[in-house]
């Protein structure tokens, strides 16, 4: 298990090597100046030669790039400029908001797609797969600026039982109750992807119940309920294992509607802002952190994987 | 009163709305100690016969129709799952065809052993793994105690088959039932597995099922031979005496269609035709479209099970004018 998490450790550097050349190169793909770029419409030609200068654009194209890596290496990703602070400091300050959402997410994803998912298998064919199923695909089909939406109209317009946008610190006033803030947004990112582990789930199960060593459990007399639990959703498990990394990937994207939607002072929606702004730095910024943290939750589902299979690790 | 009583058994299975019959008045019964071989082509009705002993016939397309299983004294059929379940993989146990897939690739061999164990057995894990290393080196497992740790891939088919036989006999089991055990593997590992199991059968008294379609596995291991063919009992008798005169053309058929090493024949003889799908609706004996003393009774009426000699019923207008 240690060599394979060291293997597949080493394998990281290549990756992230190729895309932080990708990530470098985005402000130099958009024709024109870059420093014309980075300053706007309105700048002078003498601040542009003056930002050129600065920030090294008039070096060949490999040495800003080794001098950028070194600065990213120390965890400079430069600076702002819409805010005039640190790129880092700025995504940190969304970081709060997003990570809780990303967590409560996959909470739900988990406590909703999981239990429905082997309800659904376990009960093939009865009155509660129909529901469940088709609850799933409708969940599914539902996009998730709509469905945001209309949780905000029921439960913050109508019945006023939850926030409708915003989102303080748990630091704040209020405290944990703050993440009361958090779930309809969570929620909303949920539903898509825990119909998505819902029909997975069922799926898998269906599968893993023709196999064999199924029957073989049930030979040995074991309730079904242990032979659903036990023997086939642990199988099943393998395949949903894989799945959660591109849920992952498809909430990074989803995050970026949801926190606009529920105006969440979060990543997603620094990243629109940003566009928005053409504050190039800091979209470059959280590409940047985004990759990394995709590689690491990739990473994370491949020693999940290894864990539960145990024909992975060792070939 | 024998260990095993198959009484008539129906099996059907439910394809586009209809009840089509796979096993009809199948009737045998096992003592303690004692060898029944059911043999005949696939699709015969021979695995569903045991899987419907065992009481693993899956959900609800295919089912018993008719007939009763009396195990040990119970009437296996009016039982309460719960009841049912306590015999299974204890009194009655099973080894199935795949020892390839027939193991849970998750979980390490000595923890399924001890699962089966303790589902039967009030021990501690400690208690049951010790058991299952002491399983592990009664089938010949080398280094068991090592061994009891292993994944299913990381031992051979052979193995996996002696995993499932130790897996089988944890709660010493009065009946073994063995669908095919050895037609996945090796011939030399084939010769291995049976006799491990004949020389189990020998210390432990169990009784078995063994289902094959190799008379040769058959005539080596069985005390008594039950001939399917298209879901009923076409011949049967002790071992000695069925091989001594084959009473059925459809047995006579098959016998011919194994090699001898030391024969002359050029040409293996085979039965013809192939056996007729559930679908087709057959008239009469089933097995006459492909038996060469066909007549017009053969075609129009079902023959009745006849004793042909004391302990050896057959199911033949003609049984006398087969014999050699």
């Amino acid at each position: 298990m240690l060599a394979y998490t060291a293997k597949r450790l080493l394998t990281l550097i290549p990756t992230l090597l190729a895309a932080s050349i990708l990530v470098f190169l985005f402000v130099h793909l958009i024709p024109g100046d870059p420093a014309a770029i980075l300053l706007g419409d309105t700048a002078t030609p003498e601040e542009v030669a003056q930002l050129s200068a600065e920030m090294g654009f008039d070096r060949p194209l490999h040495v800003q790039y080794f001098i950028w890596l070194g600065n990213v290496l120390q965890g400079d990703l430069g600076t702002s400029i819409f805010f005039r602070q640190p790129v880092l400091s700025v995504i940190g300050s969304g970081a709060e908001t997003s990570i809780l959402l990303a967590s409560m997410t996959m909470i739900w994803i988990i406590l909703i797609g999981l239990p429905i998912g082997i309800l659904s298998a376990t009960r093939q064919g009865t009155w509660i797969d129909q529901i469940t199923s088709s609850g799933a695909m409708l969940a599914a089909s539902i996009p998730t600026f709509w469905l945001g939406l209309y949780l905000i109209m029921i439960f913050s317009v109508t019945l006023g039982w939850f926030p409708s946008s915003g989102f303080p610190s748990l630091s704040d006033h209020g405290g944990i109750t703050n993440l009361r803030y958090l779930l309809l947004p969570s929620l909303t990112l949920a539903a898509p992807n825990a119909a998505l582990i819902v029909r997975l789930v069922r799926a898998s199960m269906l599968d893993v119940s023709r196999e064999d060593h199924v029957r073989t459990a049930r030979a040995k007399g074991l309730h079904p309920t242990r032979v659903a639990i036990k023997h086939i959703f642990r199988n099943a498990l393998i395949a949903v294992a894989a799945a959660f990394g591109f849920t992952f990937a498809a909430l990074i994207s989803e995050a970026v509607v949801t926190e606009t939607v529920f105006s969440l002072p979060g990543i997603g929606r620094l990243v629109v802002q940003s566009i928005l702004r053409r504050d190039y730095p800091v979209i470059q910024g959280v590409i940047l952190v985004i990759v990394v943290l995709y590689m690491v939750v990739n990473l994370a589902v491949d020693l999940a994987y290894a864990r539960l299979d145990p024909r992975v690790s060792l070939k | 009163m024998a260990l095993l009583e198959v009484q008539d058994l129906e099996i059907a299975v439910r394809t586009k709305g209809k009840l089509l019959p796979v096993v009809q008045g199948v009737s045998f019964d096992v003592d303690d100690n004692e060898t029944l071989g059911i043999v005949g082509e696939s699709g015969c009705g021979k695995s569903l016969t045991a899987l419907a002993i065992m009481g693993l016939l899956g959900g609800t397309t295919v089912r018993i129709t008719g007939g009763n299983i009396r195990f040990d004294g119970m009437d296996l059929l009016t039982l309460s799952d719960g009841e049912r379940r306590s015999i299974m993989g204890n009194r009655m146990a099973m080894i199935f065809q795949e020892p390839m897939t027939s193991l849970n690739p998750v979980y390490r061999i000595g923890d399924q052993i001890i699962e089966n164990i303790r589902q039967h057995q009030k021990m501690t894990n400690a208690q049951a793994r010790d058991r299952a290393v002491e399983l592990l080196s009664l089938v010949r497992i080398p280094n068991p105690s090592e061994r009891v740790d292993s994944f299913p891939h990381q031992m051979s088919g052979g193995q996996r088959q002696r995993v499932m036989i130790a897996m089988a006999l944890s709660c010493d089991p009065k009946l073994l039932i063995a669908d095919e055990p050895t037609t996945a593997l090796d011939v030399t590992v084939q010769k291995e597995v049976l006799d491990l199991m004949a020389d189990l059968q020998t210390r432990m008294g169990t009784a078995i099922v063994l289902i094959s379609h190799d008379l040769g596995v058959i005539s080596e291991t069985c005390d008594k031979v039950a001939v399917m063919y298209r879901g009923r009992v076409v011949e049967a008798a002790a071992t000695e005496n069925l091989f001594a005169e084959l009473a059925h053309p459809y047995t006579r058929g098959l016998l011919n269609s194994i090699p001898v090493v030391d024969s002359d024949v050029d040409w293996l003889e085979a039965i013809p035709g192939r056996v007729p799908t559930l679908e087709e609706e057959l008239t009469g004996c089933a097995f006459h479209p492909r038996c060469a003393l066909v007549t017009k009774l053969c075609a129009t009426s079902v023959p009745q099970e006849t004793e042909y000699k004391p302990g050896h019923s057959v199911r033949c207008h003609f049984s006398g004018k087969v014999a050699p």
